[in-house]
C-alpha cells in the first residue's frame, strides 16, 4: 500500500516526523493550543463560584444539624454552626437506631466492594487477556446491561427474596450487586494495557495454571485499578437508595434507608434529620479528603476508554 | 528446555508426536491444561452472568409475567390471572401520564443545564491551573453525598417557611416562593439536586475527553487563526462528540430513575405521591406507591415494562438524533 500509492499518503504523514518533534513543541509554547494556556482571573473566579456551591449544601448541613429546628428555620437563618451538634447527633442516634444502620451499611459496603474487586478483576481479565469463543459478543452483553435501570426489576425481586427468606435481611441487598458490569468493563480496560502478554506468556512456560496467573500476576498487575474501582463501588453501594429502600425496613436498615424513613415516616424534626445526614455522609466525606486524588484520576481514566 | 518440562500451550501440536510424551503422563497433564484453558475464561466471566442472570434478567423477564397476574404485597405467594387489566388501570390513571410527564420534564430540566454547566466547567479545568488536584476533588464532592442526604439538605434549603434560598430571594423581592408546592418550582427544585450531585461528575468525564484531544489539532487550528471560542466549537465540541453522547444517554436512564430526590423533597408523607398535586410524582415514585404504599403489585410491575418502552423509545430516538448528527457531521 504505501509502495504503490506514495503520493496520497505523503502529505498526510511523510513530511512530520522530521520536523515535527522540536517544531511541535515550540509551536506549542508558543502559539499555545487551548489546553496549554494558564488560566486566569477569571478561570479561578468561576472555579471558586462552583466550589462553595459544590461545597455549601455540605457546610449548610452541618450548620443545621448544630442547632435547633427553630433556629434553623429561623430569618435570617444561621450561617455559622450552633452549640447543639452533639446532643442533635445523640438524638438521631437513637431514634433512627443509627448504630445498627452503620453497622449494615459497613457489612453491606463492604461484602460489595470485596466480591465486585474479585470478581471484576477475574471477569475482566478474561475479557481483556484471554482467548475464547464469543469473548466479542458477550462483553457487548455486558455493557448492554448497564443500561436496565434497577426499576425494571424490582417487583419480582422483591416477591423472589421473600420467597427464599431473605426479605428485609441484608442478603437481598448485598446479592444483586455482587458483581457490576461496570466493574467489569473498567478491569477490562486497565489490564488491556496494564498486562502484558509476555508476563502471562512467561508464566505459562513455567508451567503455571490459570488460577495461579490471576494469583501471582494478574492481581498484583490489577492492583492499583482494583485501588480505584473499590472507592468507587464502596460509595456507590454505601450511597445506594432506591433498592434498599424498598427491600429493607426500619428494624433492620441501612444509613441511607434509616436517613429516608427519619424523613419520611412522621412530621421530622429538621435538625435531627440533618444531624443522621451528617453522621451518614461523614464517613465517605473522610475517604474522599483522604483519596480524591485517586478517585478523581479513577473517574477520568474510565471515562476516557469508556 | 521445553522438552524437559512439560510446558504449557506448546505441547498442544505435538502431542500426537512420538518423542512428546512417552510415559502418557504427560498426555493426561497436558489434556488437564488444555481443559484448564478452555474453560477457565468462561469461569472467570461466569459469576457476572449468573449474578445477572439471577437477579436482573430473570427478574425482568418475571416482570411481564406479574404484570398479566393480581399479585397483592399482603399475600405474595398467591397470583390471579389477569390478562391486560393492569396495563389498562395504569394507562387510563392520569396520575400515570403526569408522571410520565413528569419524568421527561425534570429529564430534560436537569439534564441540559448539568451538561451544558459540566462542559464549561471542564473547559476551565483543562487551563493549566494551581492546585487543579484540588479543583477536581472539590467539584467531585456533591458526588460523594447520597441521594438521601442531598435531598434532606435541599429540601431544607428550598423551604417556603425559613428556607435558606427564600430569605437569600427575599433580598431582591422574591422571597416567598412555595418552591415545592408549584408545578414548576417543585421540578426546578428536583432538577437542582440532580444538578448539583452530577455536574461535577460529568465535568470530570469531559475534561478526561478534552485531555484526549490530540494538541496539534489546536495547533492547526490557532496556525489558521482561529480564537479560543472557535476552537472551543470547532476543535473540542467535535472531539468530544462521543463522549456527550455516552453522557446524554446515561443522564436520560438516570433520570428515568429519580426517586430519592422527589421521595424526600417535602419529607413527611408526601413523597409516596409526588406532592399534594402530584407536580413531582415521578414513574419510580408511581411505581412505589404503587406496589409498595397502595401494595397492588401487578399494576407496579405494569409501570416496569412501560418503563421499559419508553426506555426503547428514548435509545431509539438518541440513535435516530446520533445518526443525524453523524451525517450532518460526515
Amino acid at each position: 500500500m504505501t509502495t504503490t500509492s506514495p503520493t496520497k499518503t505523503a502529505p498526510g504523514f511523510d513530511p512530520a516526523p522530521p520536523v515535527a518533534g522540536p517544531a511541535r513543541s515550540r509551536t506549542r509554547l508558543k502559539l499555545g493550543a487551548g489546553q496549554q494556556l494558564k488560566g486566569g482571573p477569571f478561570t479561578y473566579a468561576a472555579l471558586i463560584v462552583v466550589g462553595l456551591g459544590s461545597l455549601f449544601p455540605l457546610y449548610w448541613t452541618l450548620v443545621a444539624a448544630s442547632h435547633d429546628q427553630q433556629r434553623v428555620l429561623d430569618s435570617p437563618p444561621p450561617l455559622l454552626p450552633g452549640g447543639r451538634l452533639w446532643t442533635n447527633l445523640q438524638t438521631a442516634w437513637d431514634q433512627a437506631h443509627l448504630g445498627k444502620a452503620i453497622v449494615n451499611s459497613v457489612i453491606v459496603a463492604g461484602c460489595i466492594t470485596a466480591a465486585t474487586l474479585f470478581f471484576c478483576t477475574l471477569a475482566g481479565y478474561a475479557f481483556a487477556k484471554m482467548r475464547f469463543r464469543g469473548r466479542g459478543a458477550l462483553m457487548t452483553a455486558v455493557i448492554a446491561t448497564l443500561t436496565i435501570p434497577p426499576q425494571l426489576s424490582v417487583v419480582p425481586l422483591f416477591m423472589m427474596m421473600s420467597d427464599i427468606g431473605w426479605g428485609g435481611k441484608l442478603e437481598s441487598v448485598i446479592f444483586p450487586t455482587l458483581v457490576g458490569a461496570f466493574g467489569v468493563f473498567f478491569m477490562r480496560q486497565y489490564l488491556l494495557e496494564a498486562l502484558p502478554y509476555e508476563l502471562i506468556e512467561a508464566a505459562k512456560v513455567d508451567g503455571a495454571t490459570n488460577i495461579r496467573i490471576v494469583w501471582n500476576v494478574v492481581l498484583p498487575a490489577a492492583r492499583p485499578a482494583m485501588m480505584v474501582l473499590g472507592m468507587l463501588t464502596f460509595v456507590q453501594a454505601w450511597n445506594d437508595f432506591f433498592w434498599p429502600f424498598l427491600a429493607l425496613n426500619q428494624e433492620n436498615p441501612t444509613l441511607q434507608v434509616a436517613l429516608g424513613q427519619l424523613s419520611a415516616s412522621y412530621t421530622p424534626d429538621q435538625s435531627i434529620v440533618m444531624a443522621g445526614a451528617l453522621i451518614s455522609t461523614l464517613p465517605l466525606l473522610l475517604v474522599f479528603v483522604i483519596f480524591g486524588k485517586q478517585i478523581v484520576g479513577g473517574i477520568m481514566a474510565g471515562a476516557v476508554k469508556g | 528446555m521445553a522438552t524437559t518440562t512439560p510446558t504449557r500451550g506448546a505441547p498442544a501440536p505435538r502431542a500426537g508426536g512420538a518423542g512428546a510424551a512417552p510415559n502418557g503422563r504427560g498426555t493426561w497433564r497436558t489434556r488437564l491444561w488444555r481443559l484448564d484453558d478452555i474453560a477457565s475464561p468462561y469461569a472467570y466471566i461466569a459469576p457476572f452472568f449468573l449474578v445477572f442472570g439471577a437477579f436482573g434478567l430473570y427478574p425482568l423477564l418475571y416482570t411481564g409475567w406479574i404484570a398479566l397476574h393480581r399479585v397483592e404485597m399482603t399475600s405474595l405467594s398467591q397470583s390471579d390471572w389477569v390478562g391486560f387489566d393492569n396495563f389498562a388501570k395504569i394507562l387510563q390513571d392520569s396520575e400515570f401520564w403526569t408522571a410520565v410527564t413528569n419524568t421527561f420534564l425534570i429529564g430534560v430540566i436537569s439534564t441540559v443545564p448539568q451538561l451544558l454547566v459540566a462542559l464549561g466547567l471542564a473547559h476551565l479545568l483543562n487551563y493549566k491551573l494551581r492546585a487543579s488536584t484540588f479543583w477536581r476533588t472539590v467539584i467531585l464532592t456533591p458526588y460523594a453525598t447520597s441521594v438521601a442526604t442531598a435531598a434532606l439538605v435541599f429540601a431544607l434549603v428550598f423551604r417556603a417557611d425559613g428556607g435558606i434560598l427564600n430569605w437569600v430571594l427575599h433580598f431582591v423581592g422574591i422571597g416567598n416562593t412555595d418552591w415545592a408546592n408549584g408545578e414548576w418550582t417543585s421540578k426546578i427544585a428536583i432538577s437542582v439536586i440532580i444538578i448539583w450531585r452530577w455536574t461535577g461528575y460529568n465535568a470530570l468525564i469531559y475534561l478526561a475527553a478534552m485531555q484526549a484531544v490530540p494538541s496539534d489539532l489546536y495547533e492547526a487550528a490557532s496556525i489558521d487563526g482561529a480564537t479560543r471560542w472557535q476552537q472551543f466549537r470547532k476543535v473540542t465540541i467535535p472531539s468530544l462528540r462521543p463522549t456527550i453522547l455516552f453522557t446524554i444517554v446515561i443522564s436520560t436512564i438516570g433520570s428515568m430513575q429519580l426517586f430519592g430526590e422527589p421521595l424526600l423533597l417535602q419529607g413527611g408523607t408526601l413523597g409516596s405521591t409526588g406532592g399534594t398535586d402530584h407536580q413531582y410524582e415521578t414513574l419510580s415514585i408511581y411505581l412505589f406507591n404503587y406496589g409498595w404504599k397502595l401494595g397492588h403489585l401487578g399494576p407496579a410491575a405494569a409501570v416496569a415494562w412501560a418503563m421499559l418502552v419508553l426506555l426503547l423509545l428514548i435509545a431509539l430516538i438518541n440513535w435516530i438524533v446520533g445518526r443525524f448528527v453523524r451525517k450532518s457531521a460526515a
